[in-house]
């Protein structure tokens, strides 16, 4: 009994460790199962078991792990990860999702550090993200910059588009910076689409990542085996995506985070304690357009095109939807919720035609049984592990 | 502008609309003193604070603060000058811990550089291990129990703490001009009499802190006040101190209503 009680002990690794293997399993099982019965069957499992980890609090007890052992669970996430990638290692279709639910992450905590931190709601997060891949296509076939600098570029484009955009709008209170952003993703598609040096409605092609020699779309082999191209994708999408989760999270824990809850729950109190909510506001809105920028030019090399359908406004509304699925400001909500989004309408067909009937009614189920998302946000730690003396 | 004036006001007039909410009021407040706003709802010491730090600007009118001038001066700048405030309704980020409501009202002496916050860790670490203990020490003046729990949400306190809270967020950045306005609103006698002497003790603490407290609950004026100043629609009607304000008849006008 006691041995039991001990794995539940604040700083025991057991639930971290648990966790991190379960989730592992699960996505094995889950991108591995072909019929639509056993797809269905690791659904309902999976929502039959939320209640009972609720039940035991299973969330701190994570957490307090992650605390006290940050190396050894984020060793054991990244084992992971490759793990996962063993298992599909020749497979094109898991692989791509997996690489593109990565990516989706780094839109995500973009949006996460402009809406979920700053308050500054962003709907057009996938014109950001089409800013980058866009970029991408012109910059690759057109000029010799090196690629790491193409990406680079289309974060840096997209977050200065982001700037023009909301700057005349920072004196104004409320949402208006939300329509200014409505208009932006609506035009974007017409623009690219009557824009012939951008391919018009016929899209462009985009050059694979070529990174210092390496170019990621020759599939690599190790030892005989032959890896699908999109692993070298999965292991780029994955550092960009704990770059941007550990960029995220330190800037949640400081002064620059506590400003931003500051300016998104009580502009007049922030201005007040001399606060200068434009400032901040701008910081969030371009950190997080750069996130979508950057990740933008990568998917578009993934995937080898570029094309105006891929961003729509609902496309927008989808990464919104997975906000606040997620839990407002918790990167690990919307990681979860972006995973959920993505891969469930690929796995379930009768899904597909459905999509944004479904999660329009999952967000609406969520707004009104649980606001703060699936994993809410926690309050400010400051320094992981840290206690007052 | 002598010396040990701090604040001085000259024919300050706000408008909004048809509305006269201050008109050609002057006033001065003099470096350390306490004084005490009063006057009837609506006569305008709300707006006045909110000139004050720059949330209104003044139609008309002069403002200096330590020979600044202050309708120049943008909140920001305001508040980097010394000028702190609670409101009447408590302000506070109620989802956000104590720690971090403290810290918004100490934003002046916090270094918000991007790769200072995202890169240099350690610094970082040892800023805000330095700013805890100045919270700690502040907080447990007012409440050695909320001193214990400053990493809690503010939503799951009481009125009172929330308004202790307040005071330690306008106090932390130890301000040379602390506004309060009704911190009395919502409590009983005994805890705001509580409130009083904790803010006197922290005072003893911040020499040359100046005071000017709006409220209606006469007796925190009479005890802690050295004097008052009386608006009524806009007007400062009499200025002194507390028992020779009270005696005027134009104020008890105001207050009562004439027979």
């Amino acid at each position: 009994m006691s041995a039991i009680r001990d794995l539940f002990r604040p700083d025991s690794r057991f639930p971290g460790l648990a966790s991190v293997a379960a989730v592992t399993l699960f996505c094995i099982l889950f991108l591995h199962a072909e019929s639509q019965g056993a797809v269905m069957g690791l659904v309902v499992g999976a929502l039959a078991g939320l209640p009972l980890l609720a039940r035991f609090d299973w969330t701190q007890h994570v957490s307090a792990s992650f605390a006290h052992h940050p190396r050894l669970l984020h060793g054991a996430m990244l084992a992971g990860v490759i793990i996962v990638l063993a298992a599909f290692h020749d497979q094109h279709f898991p692989l791509l999702m997996l690489a593109t639910v990565l990516l989706y992450i780094v839109v995500c905590l973009g949006l996460n550090v402009q809406f979920g931190y700053a308050g500054v709601l962003n709907f057009a997060g996938a014109a950001f993200f089409g800013v980058g891949a866009y970029t991408s296509a012109v910059l690759a076939t057109k000029t010799a910059l090196p690629h790491l600098l193409v990406v680079a570029t289309g974060g840096v484009l997209a977050a200065l588009i982001g700037s023009l955009l909301i700057l005349p709008l920072l004196r104004t209170r409320g949402h208006y910076a939300a329509l200014v952003t409505i208009a932006f993703s609506l035009l974007f598609k017409t623009l690219i689409e009557v824009n012939d040096a951008l391919g018009g409605p016929q899209g462009l092609k985009v050059p694979g990542l070529n990174l210092f020699g390496w170019n990621l779309n020759e599939a690599l082999g190790i030892g005989g085996v032959e890896l699908s191209f999109y692993a070298n994708y999965v292991v780029l999408a994955l550092v960009l995506a704990a770059a941007a989760f550990v960029l995220t999270r330190r800037l949640e824990r400081s002064w620059i985070g506590l400003n931003l809850d500051a300016v998104s729950l009580d502009e007049t109190a922030s201005a007040t304690f001399g606060i200068d909510v434009a400032r901040w506001k701008i910081t969030a809105f371009t950190i997080g357009n750069f996130f979508a920028g950057v990740a933008g030019a990568v998917y578009g090399m993934m995937t080898g095109f570029a094309h105006p359908n891929n961003y729509t406004f609902g496309d927008s509304l989808i990464l919104v939807s997975i906000i606040l699925l997620g839990g407002i400001g918790n990167p690990w909500g919307l990681a979860v919720a972006a995973a959920i989004v993505l891969v469930l309408p690929e796995k379930l067909q009768f899904i597909q035609e459905y999509r944004i009937l479904l999660f329009s009614v999952l967000v609406i189920l969520i707004l009104l049984f649980r606001p703060l998302g699936l994993l809410p946000r926690q309050v400010r730690v400051y320094v992981p592990g840290w206690r007052p003396r | 502008m002598s010396a040990d004036q701090l604040l001085a006001y000259n024919g300050l007039t706000v408008r909004f609309g048809g509305l006269v909410a201050l008109n050609a009021l002057s006033l001065e407040v003099s470096r350390g003193e306490i004084l005490g706003l009063i006057g009837p709802n609506g006569s305008g010491k709300t707006t006045f604070f909110n000139v004050i730090t720059g949330i209104y600007r003044a139609g008309e009118g002069r403002a200096e603060l330590d020979g600044r001038n202050l309708t120049a001066m943008s909140a920001q700048e305001i508040y980097r000058a010394g000028v702190t405030r609670t409101f009447q309704r408590s302000r506070l980020c109620l989802p956000l811990s104590i720690f971090d409501n403290i810290m918004i009202g100490n934003h002046r002496r916090l270094n918000h550089g991007l790769a200072f916050n995202l890169f240099r860790r350690e610094a970082f670490r040892r800023e805000f291990e330095r700013n805890y203990e100045v919270a700690r020490d502040l907080v447990k003046v007012f409440s050695a129990r909320l001193a214990q729990r400053l990493f809690e949400p503010v939503a799951t306190f009481s009125i009172i703490d929330r308004r202790r809270i307040e005071i330690c967020r306008a106090l932390v950045s130890e301000p040379t001009l602390l506004l309060l306005d009704e911190p009395s609103a919502g409590m009983t006698h005994e805890e705001t009499r509580e409130l009083m002497d904790d803010l006197l003790v922290v005072r003893g603490h911040m020499p040359g802190l100046t005071l000017v407290i709006i409220e209606h609950e006469m007796n925190v004026i009479e005890r802690i006040t050295e004097r008052c100043a009386v608006l009524n629609y806009g007007q400062k009607i009499a200025e002194g101190a507390y028992a020779e304000v009270a005696a005027d008849r134009q104020v008890q006008e105001a207050y009562l209503g004439t027979a």
